[in-house]
Parts: structure tokens; sequence; C-alpha cells
């Protein structure tokens, strides 16, 4: 026996170590935040208070009754573990990524950061947990009585103890002063409680030790080796018949569950992650922790039933082994192991909560009743902390009610079991939330009421055996005596052990909702927008909030609320920091709005982040179209639709061109009708003198000799005329269709200029014309063809000539080069374009103001034709007196026989 | 209005001459002017008894000058006789509507001119 007071005594100081180990961690975390704290081994050891009392004493009071059975609780969580690649490395990045504060955090804002979701969970949490933290004092209060309690010899009777509720009471106060102390310091959850988890990771360390020694003691000093343990071991134990069923299924699925949905596993595991390499390493780390906590269970378990007293209690083997022999210090040393244990469960599962609590339930009903203090910033966080720490002490002493109502008559393995039961029900919310992206906030809050009641229902209550709410004839009969309700028996699911067919209806309704409901129901676009964000969080998590939401808030607001819950310096902080162009603007951007939202979220969750910012909000709406763009990206039937859409859009831009071009045609073919009228119009005239003419001189034999010979000579010219107008309706339709090919050269464009001059020579001096040339003549060279380039010249120079009225008509060459561009002018000093004609000239067959003398009108049409093909572009130029046209064309400054 | 005068409105100097030679030969006296503005002019100096005119004119077109001698009542009376190489049937429609009294187009032939002159010409 080992007198009260030295236990007493060895626990405080315990406990003082732990107190200066977590102090000791919270220093250095503020000095220095990436140091050994935030490594990998001291996360590993974090997750390992998966590992609580229940493993410490429990494991070996399992296989004490049901063999084997006990692995299936590491087996679940080594696969999930081992397999982290599938599952954990996106919870972990997600709860990273997105500042999530707790599992129903979490929950919560994957759909739609909804706060009844937020709520549900916690409530469920607690209800869950409360159990689990009744096994923690169980085990603390009766390994305490044991340690005190024992004279050398164990007995049967002095093993089973009444529960000592005082004990458990002022333990129970212990646990919530050491949570509160280290657990509430800051209410930004988000910065990772270095202390605790410091705390924590020595306790996993006492605890592993002390169970390595418990059991290697037990080997090599009892049983004197390995092969003696398997030797002295009952048949039943190691050589087991029905282990491997349902039930072991069961189990390793509930405990595969429990590692990743227990409020304090995701606790430590995903808030408290800060680096992938740390799940990386857990990975195998955990894994291999958990096999050797396994490796001693089996030898304690054989070596109590074979060497302590017929009906000693299994669940304290490992210090009632070590007390039986006298071996005080290992004894000690085991209740230390199983102090650990205990106190780091309700440690961070109290912090959990307590997070929980404050944020979904209490802060979203103080902000709906206007509760919270909105006077001044700090008064807003020290409610917070405040109901934080009145969250812890309500947490511990719910599970203390519950150890007081169960009246720790049940195995310790049972209990826990109910509790992983119960928070299996948030799998398919969160694995589902993870992974399926059609999933809804209708169909989880189904699935989670549906699977949470049935939980309760067929397992949680009958568990009380008849003391609490649920009476024993219930559960033995059915209500009213209706035999296929019967809790343990659901809709005649008879011979099926009772934890078996709890989780399989809680789960099966649960998921089955969680599946059906969405088909039902349609997503909020936020809530669509939040599914995308956490299913493709390795995708996307560069986008923020800001390109989907269009918020407006004054600044000021958002500062007030900024400054309650996150204190004055940090606020000014993040409006300092955050730039905001222009502090002189009164609303704040979306990228302020969501930045705040955000940090709010680190401290209080999403859902009630949300519901803060929302509150000074004045204008709200998400950008469809981004959404479109968003959802476009990854659902492929919007997608498809989105290429319907696009290629319904090319159909009508097709039919709108096809219009368009049909337009075209008609304009064309107008243009078609107006030149054949034209054309005939053209023939016509030459035609009337031709006929006239030759009607006169055959009907009128006597006509003297010179008037016929004029008359011949009319007729001569009109036939003449009309062959030219053939050939330039023919040339101009040739340019038109470029449908001919020229032959390109490279000259000088002066050549064809001197060329035109000559040709146009004597028509000038029959005339009377003067033709002149002007100015230098720049050395260049053009691309085309000289001889057509010629011809545009010879048509200007000659309309200059003939429309020339002038008493005193001259016609005006010059040229020049500036800038790679050749410039021809002609001009006379005939009559002036009106401005109204200066365009319309160009068109074939348009008369200018003249009456025509000669030619068919097609001139300037095909000189222009002419230019336009060589590149170049023919206009009529300002002037106040005759007509000035100007050719320009592209050319080289290099000497025309540079290289020819 | 006794005059033997014949009014030619043509831009076209060869089927002037043209016009002129047939119509003299059958003892009219012929005027001739090459656009529309100068034919209206011409026509309220003096007196004709016939106006030959071309449709497509330099400035004012045929039809205008036309238009507007119906509209004035001293022109009003006056007969016309449209030579035109515009051809088509909707041509020759919007003439007569305007009130031209005769319709020849060109190429046209000297008897043809002569007979419609002949018609509405009061000597």
């Amino acid at each position: 026996m080992l007198p009260t007071d030295l236990v007493i005594f060895v626990c405080l100081g315990y406990v003082a170590i732990l107190f200066a180990v977590a102090f000791a961690g919270d220093r250095r975390a503020r000095r220095d935040p990436s140091g050994w704290l935030s490594s990998p081994l001291v996360y590993t050891l974090s997750i390992s208070i998966y590992c609580t009392s229940w493993t410490f004493f429990g494991a070996v009071g399992s296989a004490a009754r049901n063999g084997f059975e006990f692995l299936t609780i590491y087996l679940g969580p080594t696969v999930v573990f081992v397999g982290w690649w599938v599952f954990l490395r996106k919870l972990v990045t997600v709860g990273r990524v997105y500042h999530t504060t707790s599992i129903a955090d979490l929950i919560s804002a994957r759909f739609g950061k909804d706060p009844t979701l937020g709520a549900l969970v916690t409530i469920m949490a607690m209800v869950v947990t409360a159990p689990y933290i009744a096994l923690q004092l169980q085990a603390l209060t009766s390994s305490f009585q044991v340690i005190t309690f024992h004279a050398g010899a164990v007995t049967a009777a002095n093993t089973s103890l009444e529960p000592d509720f005082t004990t458990a009471f002022w333990l129970a106060v212990g646990l919530c002063v050491f949570s509160i102390i280290f657990g509430v310091r800051n209410i930004d959850v988000n910065e990772r409680h270095h202390g605790v988890i410091a705390a924590i990771a020595v306790e996993a360390v006492i605890k592993f030790i002390a169970l390595l020694v418990v059991g290697l003691w037990v080997v090599f000093a009892i049983q004197g080796s390995p092969a003696a343990v398997f030797e002295n071991a009952p048949d039943n134990l190691v050589a087991p018949d029905d282990t491997f069923g349902l039930r072991w299924i069961t189990l390793c699925f509930l405990a595969g569950a429990a590692v990743i949905c227990l409020p304090r596993q995701f606790q430590v595991t995903v808030v408290e992650n800060s680096s992938e390499s740390q799940i990386r390493t857990a990975s195998w780390l955990f894994p291999l922790y958990l096999f050797l906590i396994c490796l001693f269970i089996i030898p304690i378990a054989v070596t109590g039933l074979t060497q302590l007293p017929e009906g000693s209690n299994p669940d304290l083997f490992v210090l009632t082994l070590p007390l039986n022999a006298d071996q005080d210090m290992i004894a000690l040393l085991a209740f230390l192991g199983g102090f650990s244990s205990a106190t780091s469960m309700v440690i961070v599962s109290s912090i959990a909560l307590s997070t929980m609590i404050s944020n979904h339930l209490v802060m979203p009903l103080a902000l709906r009743f206007s509760i919270a203090p909105a006077a001044s910033p700090d008064a807003m966080r020290s409610f917070i902390l405040g109901v934080r720490r009145a969250s812890i002490v309500f947490i511990v002493f719910l599970g203390f009610l519950y150890f007081f109502l169960s009246g720790a008559s049940d195995a310790l393995a049972a209990i826990g079991l109910i509790s992983f039961c119960g928070v299996a029900q948030f799998l398919p919310s969160l694995v589902g939330g993870l992974f399926w992206r059609n999933a809804t906030h209708g169909g989880a809050l189904a699935g989670l009421v549906a699977g949470f009641t049935l939980w309760g229902y067929t397992l949680f209550l009958p568990s009380f055996g008849g003391a609490f709410l649920m009476p024993e004839s219930v559960i033995l009969h059915g209500p009213w005596g209706i035999d296929w309700l019967k809790p343990q028996a659901l809709f005649g699911l008879e011979g099926v052990d009772p934890l078996v067919q709890a989780t399989f209806w809680s789960l099966f309704v649960n998921a089955a909702l969680f599946v059906c409901v969405p088909m039902f129901s349609e997503p909020t676009p936020l809530a669509r927008y939040q599914s995308r964000l956490f299913v493709d969080v390795f995708r996307h998590q560069a986008d923020s909030e800001l390109s989907v939401m269009r918020r407006t808030a004054r600044i000021a607001d958002l500062k007030h609320i900024a400054n309650r819950v996150l204190g004055a310096q940090e606020a000014f902080a993040l409006f300092a920091t955050k730039g905001i162009p222009g502090r002189r603007s009164v609303i704040a951007s979306d990228e302020l709005i969501s930045e705040v939202e955000q940090r709010l979220a680190a401290n209080v969750g999403a859902a009630t982040a949300r519901t803060l910012v929302s509150s000074v909000v004045t204008r709200e709406t998400i950008s469809v179209e981004e959404l479109k763009r968003l959802a476009d990206e990854t659902e492929q039937i919007r997608a498809y639709s989105a290429e319907l859409e696009r290629k319904s859009r090319q159909v009508e831009v097709t039919a709108a061109e096809l219009a368009r071009a049909n337009d075209q045609l008609r304009q064309i073919d107008l243009q078609k009708d107006e030149f054949l009228s034209q054309v005939s119009h053209e023939v016509r005239t030459p035609m009337s003198s031709i006929r006239s003419f030759s009607d006169i001189l055959l009907s009128d034999p006597q006509l003297d000799p010179e008037r016929k010979q004029r008359f011949l000579r009319i007729i001569q010219n009109e036939s003449i005329r009309l062959t030219k107008l053939l050939d330039g309706i023919l040339d101009l339709n040739q340019l038109e269709n470029g449908d001919v090919e020229w032959e390109v050269e490279y000259f000088d464009p002066n050549s064809a200029l001197d060329q035109a001059i000559e040709s146009c020579e004597a028509l000038a001096s029959a005339a009377g014309v003067k033709l002149t040339r002007k100015g230098k003549v720049p050395r260049c060279r053009v691309s085309g063809n000289r001889d057509k380039l010629a011809q545009a010249f010879i048509n200007l120079i000659s309309n200059g000539i003939k429309y020339n009225t002038s008493a005193n008509p001259i016609v005006t060459v010059s040229t020049s080069l500036r800038r790679g561009v050749y410039e021809a002018c002609v001009a006379d000093n005939g009559p002036s374009i009106p401005e109204s004609e200066r365009e319309r000239i160009f068109v074939r067959f348009a008369r200018g103001p003249m009456p025509r003398k000669v030619g068919a009108g097609l001139g300037l049409a095909i000189s222009r034709q002419i230019v336009e093909r060589l590149g170049g572009k023919l206009a009529l130029a300002d002037s106040k007196s005759g007509a000035q046209f100007v050719i320009t064309l592209p050319a080289t400054n290099r000497s025309p026989r540079g290289d020819r | 209005m006794s005059s033997n005068r014949i009014l030619v409105v043509e831009d076209e100097p060869n089927i002037v001459e043209s016009l002129r030679f047939i119509l003299e030969r059958v003892n009219y006296d012929v005027e001739s002017v090459s656009n529309g503005l100068t034919a209206l002019e011409q026509m309220r100096k003096q007196a004709f008894s016939a106006v030959v005119l071309d449709i497509m004119l330099p400035g004012m077109n045929g039809l205008d000058v036309l238009r507007t001698m119906r509209e004035d009542s001293r022109l009003s009376k006056l007969p016309v006789i449209v030579l035109t190489a515009k051809g088509q049937a909707q041509d020759r429609k919007a003439a007569e509507e305007t009130g031209a009294n005769a319709f020849i187009t060109k190429p046209y032939s000297n008897a043809e001119v002569v007979k419609q002159v002949e018609k509405f010409a009061r000597r």
C-alpha cells in the first residue's frame, strides 16, 4: 500500500511539472513558433491522446475478457494513418487552409456556414464526450482508490470498490483548473495551444514508459520469458474462435472513425496541425506508438488472470499486478501512466468542446439576443473567454454527472464504445463533405439528426440500464411492448451484438439520408461555393472568397467588430497591414471584408464570423458569373451545358453572319442591277448617235458631201467610244475580281509617270493644254506593275486635259517622297469639284459636274482600283481651284537600280 | 402659241446635232440646251411648241425639269417628249406620271421622234 498523502504529493508534483512544461512551451512558442514545439514528434505524441485510460487500463481488461478484440481499437486508426494520403491529408489541409477551429466549425463551414449544423454537431459532441470523460474520471478514481487502499495481497473483494464520488469531484475540479489555465488563454483558437500540447506530449511519453515498464516487468520478472506467457495463457484467450466476426469489423470501423471524428482527436490532428510534414511523420510514427502500446497487453492480461485471485477487476491489472508483488515504484509509475492518459484526454477534450460551445452555441445566441457586450472591445473578448472557461467546467461536470448516473457500473471498454459509435455519426458529413461535391446542408442535417437519434435510442440510453430517461421495460420489451421497436433489436434484428446493430442502424440511416436528401434540395450559392473550396482544396485554395462575394460594408463598422473580437491591438495591425487603398475611403473592399471574416473565423468559427460580418454588411451579392465559372471548372454537367450554350451562341453568331452575308449579297445584287442599267445607258447613248446618223445617211442620199463626211466621222467616233467603254468595263471587272495575275516587279514609279506624260502629250497639244512636270524626281522604287500604274496616271492626266475649261489650261504633275511614301500629284486649273462630289466621282459612270465630252466615266474608278491593288491610295486633294488628284504608294528610297 | 420652235434638252452634242438635223429638215426651229436649269430659263423666256427632254442630265435631271414645268402655270401645257436611254418600264411609267406627253427610248428612230413632235407641237 502507498500512503494517500504520498500519492497525492506525487500527483501534485507531477501536475506541477506539467504546469512548468506547459508554461515553458507557451513562452518558447511565443519566441519561436516554428521551433521543436511544431516538430512532427510532438505532433504525433499529442495525437496519442487517443490512448486514454481506456487504453492504459481498459485494453488489458478487454483482452482478459475478449482476447484479441482489443486490437481492433488500434487497427482502425492504424489503417487511417497509414492511408493518410487518402483522407487525412485532405482533412488536415482543409482545416489548415480555412482556419477551422473544430469539427463543428468544419462541418458547418462546408455546408454554407450554417449555424444550425454547428450547433447540432456541438450538442452531439457534448453528449458523446460526456461518457468518455466519465470513463476517465472512473479510471482515475478507482486507480487512486486501489493504489491507496491496497495492503499487499489483492483480493477480489477489494478490487471492485464502490465508486468514490468525492475523489472524482476533486479530480474534476483539478482538471478544470488545468484546462482553463492553459487552454483558454487566448481566444484565437487557431493560434495553437503550444503549452498544452507540450504538456500532453510529456504525458504521452510517461504513459508509454509506464506501460512498457509494467509490460517488461511482467514478461521478464514474473513470467521469465515471452514464451512462458503463452504457455501459461488460458486457451480461450489466445486461441480465438469467434473473434473475427461482424463485431471485429464494426469495432475496427468505429475506431477508425473515432480517430478522426472525436472532438479531441480533431483538435490535435487538424486544428493544431501546422504543416503537412507533421501528418506525414505521424502516418508511421503514430501506428508504431500504438503497436508498442499493444505489445504487452496480452502478457499483462494473461499474468493477471493467472496470478491474481479469481474475480479481480481486469481493468486494473496494470496497477494491481505490481501492487500484488509489492513493487511500489512500478505501481506508482503505472498509476502516473494512467493519470497521464486520463488527464490529457480530459484536458484536450474540454478545450476542444469549450471552443465549440462558445463558437456554435453561445455566440450565435448571444449575437441574436444581443447579450454579448458591445460597449467596449475588451468586454467582448473577456465575454468570449468567460464563455470558454464556463464551458470547460460545464463539460467536465457533464462527464461527472454521467459517471454519477451510470453508477460506474460498466466496464471501461463498453463506455468508450458508446462514445465511438456516437462520434461515428459525424463521419458521413465529414467524409462526404470533403469528397462529394453535391452533398448538401439538408442531407447533412437530416443524416446527423437521424443518426444521433438512433444512436441515443439503441445504444446511449440503454447504457444507463433503465436509470435515465429510458425505463428498463422499454429496453427489454420495446416501447408500449412493441417488439420490433426494442432498442437493442430494432426492426427485428435479433441475436446481433447490440453495438453492431446500433452502429448499423444509426450509420445506415444517417448515410442514406445524407445521400438521398440532396436529390430533393438545392444548395445555396454560398454552400455550393464552400463545397467547391473544400472538395477541391488542393486545386483552389489560392482563390479566395472575394472573387465570388460582392459585399459592401463601412470600414468603421468592420473595425468595430474586429476590435471587439480580436482586441484593439490586433485589429489595428490587421487594418494597418491590409493597406486598404485610400485610408480616406469609408467603404471596405471585398478583400478587406473577406480578410476580416477570415480572421474572425479563426477566433469564433466560420458561422459566427459570418453572422458578425453580415451584421454590418449592407449589401451582399454572389457573383453568379464567377460562381458559374468556378462550377464549370469542376462539374462535368455544367461544363457540358456551358458548352451547349456556347455552341448555340455560335450558331446565333453564324446565323447573324449569314444574314449579314445575305444582306451583302443583296446589296451586291442591287449594285449589279444598277451597274447593268448604267451600262445599258452608257451603251445606248453612242448607239443613239450611230443609229440616228446612219438613218439620216440612208434616208437622205442627196446630202451634201461635207455633211455626209461629218456624220460618218461621228458614227466612227461613237463606235470607238463604244469599244472603249466595253474595254473599260472589262478592265474594271478584272481589277475588281482581281483574278488576273499581274507581273510584279520593283520599278521606279517615275518611269511609269514619264510614260504616261509622253502618251498624253499629243492629246494635250491638240486640246491646247499645257502639260508640265514640276519639282524634284525622287529616286525610289515601288512594287507592282509598271504598265498598270502608267494607265492610272494616263487616266488622271487625260481627265485633267479633257475637262479643263480654263482659258489658259494647264495640267501640272509633281512628285515627292516622304517617309517611305511616294506621292504623285496631277493638278489642273479647270473647274473645281464641289465637296459633295468628291467621293462620288470615283464611282464608275459617275458624272462630273461637266457635260461629258468623251470617255465612259470609268477612268477614275479604274485608276483607283489599280492604285489600291498596288497598296496605295488615290484621292482628291483639297484645292481652291481646279482638281488635284493625288496618288500615294508605299516605296523604298533605295535606288531603283540597287539590285536589278 | 403659233411658234414652231422646239427646245432640245440634251447633254450629248452628237445627239443634239442629229435631232437638230432631223427636226430642221421638217421645218422646225431648234434651240438646244445641255442642262435642266438653262432649259427652264429658256422656256420662260420664249415660247416653244414642244420640248424634247433627256432624263440623265448633269445637275437637275429631266424628271425634275418636267415636274417644275407641270407646276408652272405658264409651262404646264407645253408638250414634252421624253427621250431617254433609260428604257425600262418603270422609267416610262415615272415619266408619264410626271406629265410627259410621249416617251421615246434611245437609240431612237428618227421617224418616231418626228412623228411624236408633229403630234404634239402646235404650229
